[in-house]
């Protein structure tokens, strides 16, 4: 008899004893076990992958000069390592695409949660989505000969051929379905009995979606945009693409400015020698850009959990 | 505008909804649709701009030939094709099983309140959502430098495996949800082991869902460009794969390398390769669709 075997293979669901010993099952259950355990193995694997060089390169390169000078030049005969001009083009990138995702992927959402007849959803959802799935390296294409080329440059005839302002926009853009689909979650758990409480008190639709939809979502809301963020700061091909490689300390949006992915993906791609300190450059960048969105993602985790848990 | 008591969705013949100031919630209203149209409307000029850009090259010789520096009119996409199907089966190889039985642990093994479980899904969770160029620096340290395996076909599946594995897991999770527990019920009284009653009983049930999260999962992964960048596939690569440890690239890298000539020859040859890849993407999302609607069982 083995009676912890059989409690554990019946996950608890079933009371009576089985008669036999079933050594497969347990075989079974190591294996699904490992199956799991691969995505924190993948985990293991990305921070082991990006501290190893990082440590070898802050070795050579001290913290407080790469995050606190303001000249990145790996390439030069004279290399210098500031990565505050990579956080400026990411930033001001990302700044561009959020101006554009929030208010349209939230507009978006309230719509779709309040205002569409399930007719009009059943199409417009699975549109957004076809958005969601384009792939990255075509919205940057996009952006670089048609947004740059035939809408900004009659506008700005100064623009720089590689810009931020296209490759921020079409960002804003791609990241509309995250936002939107995430939101409109929130939206959907709240319970149809607030929204009848404001009805029955007088509230036009309006007023019931912005008083009483939002604020009961808010943090869900919350977590869709700050999801929108990390998407934004980890995106690589659009900025690639369109907005240079040229690392660039300015706030105009006209010019062309690298990134963190961008620069990751640019030293990357090319010829560099395995363990030089321009190879190391990559993963020290790359750690920045993991420890940032890992904890974005980390608030965005726990804002969901707040909303499922208040409503469920 | 028509608002009822019970259900805002629905209209009713008496008009409850407040009165409030009409212009204003209308403007509101339309400012939402708005909103909406702004992606839709964006989705159509992108797909309307790369065909009638792309229309010229979109004939035969853009899969028949391989790509070319110097004759771009004659150059195409065949290497880039194969090389795609080469990556991508291997991400499904190594994917899908691991994905699925990964799922199956977490959602018919697991004990869903311990805290060992709760770090496995937040950790999911995180990675679903970590920078895809992340996995490609993962790559090129563990599978191209650490373990030897250079810049192959196969380390490009490995790694978009990684890539793609949270949302195979994710999927194939709640296509295991959505099967009523009487079902794994019935088939545990009947004296079935969990594998036998998760083999036999809740696994076949869930596989239209299953199949949906993947193809899914699949389309993201031939989408996908940017860690194959630091894997080697932008060297030029004007052969067919060969085997798993064959250099490769692959369509989105093709169209990255054409997107940065600066003739305009490669530019439509570039949109012929966008038109090309969206028709693939867009027929599997097509078919994960009537998968989904054709298989919908009311339980």
């Amino acid at each position: 008899m083995s009676t912890a075997l059989a409690e554990s293979a019946a996950g608890g669901l079933n009371p009576l004893r089985q008669t036999k010993p079933r050594y497969g099952e347990k075989v079974i259950r190591v294996i699904l076990f490992a199956a799991a355990a691969v995505s924190i193995l993948t985990t293991f694997g990305i921070v082991i992958s990006v501290l190893i060089p990082s440590l070898e390169f802050f070795s050579e390169i001290p913290l407080t000069e790469f995050l606190f000078t303001t000249t990145w030049t790996p390439l030069f005969a004279n290399p210098q390592y500031g990565v505050l001009p990579l956080i400026m083009g990411t930033m001001v990138i990302t700044v561009i695409a959020i101006a554009i995702a929030i208010p349209l992927g939230l507009g978006s959402a309230i719509y779709l949660s309040e205002y569409a007849k399930p007719k009009a959803r059943k199409v417009l959802k699975p549109t957004l989505e076809v958005l969601a799935g384009i792939p990255t390296v075509v919205f940057g294409f996009f952006a670089l000969e048609f947004i740059t080329e035939l809408v900004l440059k009659p506008i700005f005839p100064q623009i720089d051929i590689f810009n931020a302002l296209s490759a921020g926009i079409v960002m804003g853009i791609m990241i509309i379905p995250t936002i939107a689909s995430l939101s409109e979650d929130a939206m959907a758990a709240v319970p149809g009995g607030l929204r009848d409480g404001a009805y029955a008190l007088g509230a036009t639709k309006r007023q019931v979606a912005l008083r009483v939809v939002v604020p009961a979502a808010l943090s869900g809301i919350v977590a869709a945009f700050v999801l929108g963020i990390s998407r934004a700061i980890g995106e690589t091909m659009i900025v690639t693409i369109a907005a240079g490689l040229q690392p660039n300390m300015t706030l105009n949006p006209l010019e062309g400015m690298q990134t963190m992915t961008s620069y990751i993906a640019a030293a990357g791609a090319g010829d560099v020698a395995t363990g030089s300190i321009e190879y190391k450059s990559i993963f020290a960048v790359g750690m920045l850009l993991f420890i940032i969105t890992f904890f974005m993602n980390m608030i965005s985790i726990r804002l969901v959990r707040k909303y499922r848990q208040a409503y469920q | 505008m028509t608002t009822t008591l019970t259900s805002p969705a629905s209209s009713s013949p008496i008009d409850l909804e407040g009165k409030g100031q009409p212009i204003v919630d209308k403007t509101f209203r339309w400012i939402l649709f708005l909103c909406l149209a702004v992606g839709v409307v964006f989705l159509a000029v992108l797909l309307v701009y790369v065909t009638i850009k792309g229309w010229p090259r979109l004939t035969p010789t853009l899969w028949e030939n391989m790509p070319s520096i110097r004759r771009p009119e004659q150059a195409g996409a065949q290497s880039a094709i194969t090389g795609t199907l080469w990556v991508i089966g291997f991400t499904a190889l190594f994917a899908l099983p691991v994905g699925f039985l990964g799922a199956v642990y977490m959602e018919e093994y697991a004990n869903p309140t311990s805290r060992f479980t709760r770090f496995v899904e937040i950790n999911i969770q995180n990675l679903a959502a970590v920078p895809s160029i992340v996995y490609g620096i993962l790559g090129l340290a563990i599978f191209a430098r650490a373990l030897a395996l250079g810049q192959t076909v196969i380390t490009a599946g490995l790694t978009l495996a990684l890539l793609v594995l949270p949302v195979i897991i994710v999927s194939t999770r709640e296509a295991l949800r959505a099967v009523p527990q009487n079902i794994r019920h019935g088939s545990l009284a009947l004296g079935a082991t969990l594998w036998q009653t998760t083999w036999r009983q809740t696994m076949p049930a869930a596989v239209p869902g299953m199949a949906t999260g993947t193809i899914l999962a699949l389309s993201r992964a031939i989408g996908e460009a940017a860690p194959l960048l630091l894997l080697g596939a932008v060297t030029f690569i004007s052969f067919n794969p060969t085997g798993p440890f064959s250099a490769y690239t692959t369509l989105p890298i093709q169209i990255y390398n054409w997107t940065k000539e600066s003739r305009e020859e490669f530019q439509i040859l570039a949109s012929a390769t966008i038109v090309l890849l969206l028709v693939i993407l867009l027929a599997m999302n097509a078919v994960a669709i009537l998968i989904r609607n054709r298989t919908q069982k009311r339980w």
